[in-house]
């Protein structure tokens, strides 16, 4: 005799651990397997696009610390090099190399977030999280040491960066350039060699790469799928054309691969860092803004707000999470007149459903997990 | 590098396969016609030496008389990057095809610009709002949306609903 049965809807958040944040999941279900997911966000929209067409050019970096929190640099970088770009400022050279080395160093510690809330996510509560967290924490430590702040941290400046250095910053680097290698080493064996995350995560989430870029996905997911595409490497930006370094590339695109591109990135991480030590140069970190280079001469100037000549740029990096864009366009005041983010955390979950649907319960958490979502990026 | 396929470059392209596509070209983008969005994007996604098959950045711009999408495509295999737009001019309900069919990433992109600009996608398969609630009263990121409460208009002299005649914003 048939069973009747009926779909069953159970949602996942906005106020649960696996979301990352105040994110639900909506899954329709038949018994354990998932017939359909439905995404709802918007709980920590603060509408910045709008907020940021009513300030200056300089007023809106501090948005960038606050869309993606786990890294703020990166956010911070997209968006003064779409400026840089509306204005046509070359940035002093020490200044990219700073650029390139904070960078390197916010990607090391939000993929140590990643990895550890993922250990969460399969089940290994708080104590992975906190073993990255000691790692990250050593990182905050520098970005304090340099410009004042650990998370929301507001260093870029359009035309180089907010202050040099101080003296004790690279000797604090060298020391830690000593101890991460074998820590990285260590969470290889926590994570990739653990049975319960292997058999969590194997052949769960499956973009094939047609899939992958289809949908929009970047960064560590795109790569998982075996598609060799790092912006830093296709269009570099920054120092990033004078280190050396490799693309991580996985072969099966499940959330298994994601994070075995994760963590060798954390090795690549480390590699440019000490490159950036050895190869960083002496001089100003800050290009000079004269009216001349932000607005075509014979204008009017308002000499103490930033006046971009009328246009539209469109920049984009790797950001830890993926293609990080800012679409900017000037009408020649001191606002922008359209700012627009590209959000990877947002766009990479359009396969959301793809990822899910057949899968059970159990694995739509191991999924999201793997998406590495910052709901601050994804709401903005 | 990326190579930035100009406007020009694009809008040449197109008006080969489908002349009379192209309304305007400029360096930043080539502006397409509404009807022929479709048949160019597939065109130049399944072209041997162009093959756009990733949606970078999909956004609508309110330009005061008109709202404009804007595509940023790549060419990852070929790492190209370029710029599509496409313009109307109905103010009351602006209407753009869907460009989902040709690249499903643009889904939650176009979500999102029906949300905040109220632009429609035809041909949408799921046109809901996403950060805002259903039944939220106007579209935020349009120009004559009013301004946010609270008093965030650089430049002002006071916070709005403080006494005193109309507010003067920054020019």
């Amino acid at each position: 005799m048939a069973l009747k049965t009926e779909p069953f809807v159970v949602n996942i958040g906005p106020q649960h651990p696996s979301t990352h944040g105040v994110f639900r999941l909506r899954l329709t279900l038949d018994g354990e397997q998932i017939i359909d997911a439905d995404m709802v966000m918007g709980y920590l929209h603060r509408s910045m696009e709008k907020l940021a067409e009513e300030r200056t050019y300089t007023q809106n970096i501090p948005f960038t610390d606050r869309t993606d929190y786990i890294a703020a640099m990166t956010g911070n970088l997209a968006y003064v090099m779409a400026v840089e770009k509306l204005c046509n400022v070359d940035v002093p050279e020490r200044a990219l190399w700073l650029r390139t080395m904070m960078a390197e160093l916010q990607r090391f510690a939000s993929h140590c977030i990643a990895i550890g809330i993922f250990a969460n996510d399969c089940g290994a509560w708080q104590t992975p999280v906190m073993h990255m967290f000691r790692d990250r924490e050593k990182i905050l430590d520098l970005f304090e040491m340099a410009c004042g702040a650990r998370l929301t941290l507001n260093y870029m400046r359009i035309g180089g960066v907010s202050r040099d250095i101080p003296e004790e910053f690279i000797p604090a680097v060298r020391k830690l350039l000593k101890d991460l290698p074998s820590r990285v080493d260590e969470y290889e064996q926590l994570m990739l060699g653990n049975e319960i995350i292997v058999a969590r995560s194997r052949g769960i989430g499956v973009l094939t790469p047609e899939q992958a870029m289809a949908h929009s996905v970047s960064g560590p997911m795109l790569r998982a799928s075996g598609v060799a595409w790092d912006i830093r490497k296709a269009d570099p930006y920054a120092a990033y054309d004078k280190v050396d370094f490799d693309i991580a590339v996985g072969t099966n695109g499940d959330v298994y691969d994601r994070f075995v591109v994760r963590i060798a990135e954390l090795r690549q991480s480390l590699k440019i860092i000490e490159q950036c030590v050895e190869m960083m140069p002496e001089g100003p970190v800050h290009a000079r803004l004269t009216p001349a280079t932000v607005q075509p001469i014979g204008q009017p100037v308002a000499p103490l707000a930033l006046r971009p000549p009328v246009g539209e740029a469109y920049a984009r990096i790797e950001s830890p999470r993926g293609e990080l864009g800012f679409y900017l366009v000037s009408d020649g005041s001191p606002a922008p007149f359209r700012f627009h983010i590209r959000s990877p955390s947002y766009i990479n979950l359009t396969p959301m459903k793809l990822m899910s649907v057949g899968a059970t319960v159990a694995d739509a958490i191991v999924i999201l997990g793997s998406v590495d979502i910052v709901v601050g990026e994804v709401d903005r | 590098m990326t190579k930035v396929v100009t406007g020009l470059d694009i809008a040449h392209r197109i008006e080969q396969k489908f002349p009379g596509a192209i309304v305007e070209a400029i360096p930043e983008g080539a502006t397409l016609k509404a009807e022929t969005l479709l048949d160019a994007c597939t065109f130049i996604r399944d072209e041997p030496d162009l093959r756009f098959e990733f949606l970078s950045s999909l956004t609508g711009v309110d330009c005061l008389d008109s709202f404009e999408v804007v595509y940023h495509i790549e060419s990852i295999r070929l790492n190209l990057i370029t710029c599509l737009r496409v313009k109307t001019y109905d103010r009351e309900s602006p209407r753009v095809p869907s460009v989902c069919s040709v690249w499903p990433g643009a889904n939650l992109q176009e979500r999102e610009a029906y949300d905040l600009l109220g632009i429609h996608f035809e041909g949408h398969p799921d046109l809901r709002r996403i950060f805002l609630w259903d039944g939220f009263a106007g579209f935020p990121l349009r120009k004559d949306y009013l301004n946010m409460p609270g008093g965030l208009m650089a430049g002002l002299e006071r916070f709005p609903g403080e006494p005193g005649g109309k507010l003067q914003g920054r020019g």
